[in-house]
């Protein structure tokens, strides 16, 4: 579709109003969207809702279940493992940033920092920690990165999300921000994250099955053939809006940390499964 | 004399075959420089799209080698791109609502 088509469409399309706004209530949205995920797959365990496309499709369950015998991030989890201990330049260790070094808190993250008034995500924290003791940063999107948060995911798993908003309105507005960034329509084809993933998962695009949006950090990061290697959260949302033929933002740029808030609150309850592998 | 009157013809021949070229090159620049400030106004509001940044480079380069009739539609296309998606962010500013789950 040309751009004069596509502003035409949207023209063209009924303006409905859109609803007043309301009071932002993260409980009564995290009911909601549970809810409705549930009500469509009333044949998915909820716990299963963890495995992104492979809780969409028994065949592919199967697949699932015989990767996770010779799993593909197998190499990640041990090079994550040496990561967290390496030690830095000035012998202190990434583990050492982390409560319980590090090991069974993935389901912590993201968190609302008060101190630093924005959302903190595992990617970021490591890169934090990383510049705090004169190292230089990850590449947010594979490799490093994706094997110390594979590692973390991995020693967290079975742990259900536990992400909290604060009782502080920067906190509160940052969740609201992420849950604008979800449902906004963006891109030439004018998608937004909820089109393909809260109205569509379980159908194929191409030769992918959609995951749904319920449990859909709960996997990260993920092994993918057709990355033929890791990837981050950080690399799925690029990827993501540019399949919409929308420009990415820059890694843990502030709206894709708020997404994260978003997606990772309304997945409270679900375990940590990651990392994942996907076909 | 003759031969002077050689060169002015020569010189007219020659601006006669420039001029067109310039005006083709001045309505490029004229089309890049609206295309690049709404691809701004776009990055402004976070919603660039890859359709028109690609138009943009293509249009740049189709005026490197010269080709200012190509350039200038590529502007143009690229402008008309960034035109819907600034169109697409305002109109999202308030309806993303409508897409929620409730
Ligand atoms: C055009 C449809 C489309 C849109 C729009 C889209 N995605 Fe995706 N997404 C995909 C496809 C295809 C995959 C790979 C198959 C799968 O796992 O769903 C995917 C995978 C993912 C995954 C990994 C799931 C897993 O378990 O492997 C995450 C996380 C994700 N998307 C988040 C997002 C977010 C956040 C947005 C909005 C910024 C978004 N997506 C927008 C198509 C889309």
């Amino acid at each position: 579709m040309t751009g004069l088509a596509m502003a035409a469409a949207l023209i063209a399309a009924p303006s409905f109003a859109a609803p007043a706004a309301d009071a932002p209530d993260p409980a009564a949205d995290l009911k909601a969207f549970q809810k409705y995920f549930r009500d469509k797959f009333p044949k998915v365990k909820f716990e299963d809702f963890v495995n992104g496309p492979y809780s969409m499709d028994e065949g592919l369950y199967r697949q699932w279940k015989e990767k996770e015998e010779f799993p593909p991030y197998e190499f990640a989890l041990d090079l994550g493992k040496e990561l967290m201990a390496k030690p830095f330049g000035n012998g202190k260790t990434l583990a050492d940033c982390f409560p319980n070094k590090g090991v069974g808190i993935r389901q912590d993250y993201p968190y609302f920092d008060t101190e630093q008034g924005k959302v903190v995500t595992l990617e970021l924290a490591v890169n934090q920690c990383r510049e705090a003791n004169g190292e230089p940063p990850y590449s947010y999107v594979k490799d490093e990165m994706a094997a110390v948060t594979a590692y973390m995911a991995f020693t967290s798993r079975g742990k259900p999300f536990d992400v909290k908003i604060p009782d502080d309105p920067r906190a509160l507005a940052a969740y609201e921000n992420g849950k604008r960034y979800f449902y906004t329509r963006r891109g030439q084809l004018n998608f937004s994250c909820a089109t393909c993933h809260v109205q569509s998962p379980g159908e194929r695009i191409r030769a992918e099955v959609l995951a749904p949006a319920l449990g859909i950090l709960n996997a990260m990061p993920i092994y993918r053939s057709e990355w033929s290697g890791m990837g981050t959260t950080s690399r799925r949302f690029t990827s993501c809006n540019s399949q919409v033929r929308g420009v990415p933002l820059k890694p843990q740029d502030e709206d894709y940390r708020d997404l994260e808030y978003y997606l990772s609150y309304v997945s409270n309850g679900l375990p940590i499964s990651g990392p994942g592998a996907r076909p | 004399m003759p031969r002077s009157i050689l060169a002015c013809a020569a010189a007219l021949l020659l601006t006669a075959v420039a001029a067109p070229a310039r005006a083709a090159e001045a309505a490029f620049k004229a089309a890049y420089a609206s295309a690049e400030a709404a691809n701004a106004e776009a990055g402004k509001l976070r919603n660039q799209w890859t359709t028109a940044v690609a138009a943009l480079a293509a249009a740049k380069k189709a005026a490197e080698a010269g080709d200012f009739d190509k350039a200038t539609s590529e502007a143009r296309k690229s402008e008309q791109l960034s035109r819907a998606a600034i169109f697409q962010a305002d109109e999202q500013k308030t309806n993303w609502k409508l897409m929620e789950i409730r």
